[in-house]
């Protein structure tokens, strides 16, 4: 489905990526752990084109999509789910969606009330500024932003970080259904215990390069690699 | 002290209704201007231009059909057009190449834009005074307040909050208008979400171009229509839109009130120093609320 291979990204003069290199197949979670500042975010806007990689190839579904803008590559079938989460705070929740909408994928694609059906919280304040959300709502708002454009890959970006327990969990739920509907997904994290309990395989970051990338029975057992790089 | 005119209720009504019609004006082109700012965050200098275009535009699309009713009808409608035309050639060709600079460089590039569109006005139409005469209907005056109120500033009474909802119920309720107002706020997001952002940003400039091009025609009958006028504009514009609060098209009309309003309450109270007031206004407003009556959305 998605196939990185030895991209290198700056922001201006700063070189952040070092030939990062992965892949992520059809209808797997694939997770990047790594700690602050390791390179998450920017391996998941250099896919997006946000932040064009200087160097290296990426693949999507065969196609190269390096050097496209954003919005080519929304509408190639990747979704988007940012860190910061980043609603479109002066919009309503139905609003938020409603822009977002990309008809696609036949009857089973996504739709307004298909997303309030899968996260019902959200249909329930369907006339609320996005502003206004709590944490986990706004979470659930940019996933079901994603979800609008129809994507056949979410680059899902810390989507549990400072969110209460219940939530996460709730959230972990969701991220597994949409896998189980088809969908792939790349979950950047730093909670180990998530991406452990959801990925099927994942890579492990730090300093812009992949240190370590094995399925995920491989990482569960490699205590050494996750104390190395994962580990504050 | 001298005052103007003895001052009586009529004539404080009558001033403020003549106030309130040129506050439309006022309203109408910085709206223009507080769109362009809100949404693509560039501070038009070139604005006023395009207001000066609108008014040449229906001086010269009246003339050619012949002047009359038919005439000022038509100018008036197809003025902004025309507007909007020269805004979307300036927007593919210059701006959007610029929207990533910063602040400074687009204050300069804009108003290096309003002189190089100064000399194309002077080169098409010269430095004459023009004059557009408004079609019978409009004509005279009626008895308001037992003043004689004319009847092209009650037009522009009307105009003018037309203008405001038809500007609340696009950016409100189209689809477009709410992907403006998200790309107003984070530009990059609305690119990940398969927007064509580019041309967004397009679209809301011809809009608030096109708004400066209506201003400019709705204006043309009652001023002279000469080089210039771009500049005036431009800094009450400008006043205005800060001290409503930049990108909030209901603080562009609250600035235009208060502008129209004291401008023309001074011309009674004070006629020779009537220039002062609107500014003073300005600067107590800032004083009280530096970054606007309205939320801003810088
Ligand atoms: N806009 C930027 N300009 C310059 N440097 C940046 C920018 N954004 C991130 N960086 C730097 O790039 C490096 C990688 O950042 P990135 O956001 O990808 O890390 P991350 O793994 O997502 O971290 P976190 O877990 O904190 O989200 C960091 O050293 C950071 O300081
Ligand atoms: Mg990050």
């Amino acid at each position: 489905m998605l196939e990185v291979e030895d991209v290198h990204t700056y922001y201006g003069l700063s070189h952040i990526l070092f030939g990062v290199s992965l892949e992520a197949p059809a209808g797997e979670i694939v997770c990047i752990l790594g700690r602050n500042g390791a390179g998450k975010s920017t391996t998941m806007k250099s896919i997006m084109g946000l932040t064009p990689p200087r160097r290296g190839t990426i693949r999507f579904k065969g196609a190269v999509i390096t050097g496209l803008k954003p919005y080519r590559i929304s509408r190639l079938g990747i979704g988007y789910v940012p860190d910061d989460r980043r609603v479109f705070a002066d919009l309503t929740v139905g609003e938020n969606l409603e822009i977002s909408e990309r008809a696609r994928g036949g009857e089973h694609a996504w739709t307004l009330s298909r997303v309030y059906e899968f996260f019902p919280a959200l249909g329930r304040i369907d006339g609320r500024r996005a502003g206004f959300l709590s944490g986990g709502e706004q979470q659930m708002l940019t996933i079901g932003r994603a979800l609008m454009t129809n994507p056949e890959l979410l680059l899902l970006d810390e989507p549990t970080e400072g969110l209460a327990p219940m939530v996460v969990h709730l959230l972990e739920e969701q991220i597994a259904a949409l896998r189980d509907r088809g969908l792939t997904v790349l979950l950047a994290e730093q909670n180990q215990k998530v991406a452990l309990r959801l990925s099927d395989r994942g890579y492990v970051i730090d300093n812009g390069s992949i240190r370590y990338h094995g399925s995920i029975q491989d990482l569960r057992e490699n205590e050494d690699v996750r104390r190395k790089y994962l580990l504050v | 002290m001298d005052f103007g005119q003895s001052i009586t209720l009529s004539a404080v009504g009558v001033h403020l209704l003549v106030g309130l019609s040129r506050a439309m004006i006022l309203f109408i082109v910085s709206s223009g201007l507080s769109f362009v700012l809100g949404v693509l965050r560039v501070p038009n200098v070139a604005h006023g231009s395009l207001y000066m275009i609108g008014a040449f535009a229906a001086f010269t699309l009246n003339n050619a059909f012949g002047g009359g009713s038919a005439g000022f009808w038509l100018a008036l409608v197809l003025s902004p057009f025309v507007v909007a035309g020269v805004a979307l050639v300036a927007e593919r060709a210059l701006f959007c190449h610029l929207y990533q600079r910063e602040h400074l460089m687009l204050l300069l590039f804009t108003f290096a834009l309003m002189l190089i569109l100064g000399d194309l006005v002077k080169m098409v139409w010269g430095a004459d005074y023009r004059s557009i005469t408004t079609p019978e209907v409009l004509e005279g005056s009626l008895p308001i307040l037992g003043s004689s109120f004319p009847k092209y500033n009650l037009f522009l009474l009307i105009v003018g909050p037309l203008v405001a909802v038809g500007l609340y119920l696009f950016t409100n309720k189209t689809k477009i208008g709410k992907i403006a107002r998200a790309a107003a706020v984070d530009r990059d997001m609305v690119d990940a979400i398969g927007i064509n952002v580019s041309w967004v940003f397009a679209f809301a400039f011809v809009l608030g171009c096109f708004l400066a091009g209506l201003g400019g025609a709705l204006v043309a009958p009652t001023i002279s229509v000469t080089l210039g006028m771009d500049h005036d504009i431009i800094i009450e514009a400008f006043l205005i839109v800060t001290i409503g609060g930049l990108g909030n098209m209901w603080g562009a009309l609250l600035g235009s009130l208060i502008f129209g309003v004291t401008q023309s309450l001074g011309v009674l109270l004070w006629p020779q120093f009537a220039i002062v007031f609107p500014y003073l206004a300005v600067v107590i407003v800032l004083v009280w609320r530096p970054t606007g009556m309205l939320k801003s959305v810088w």
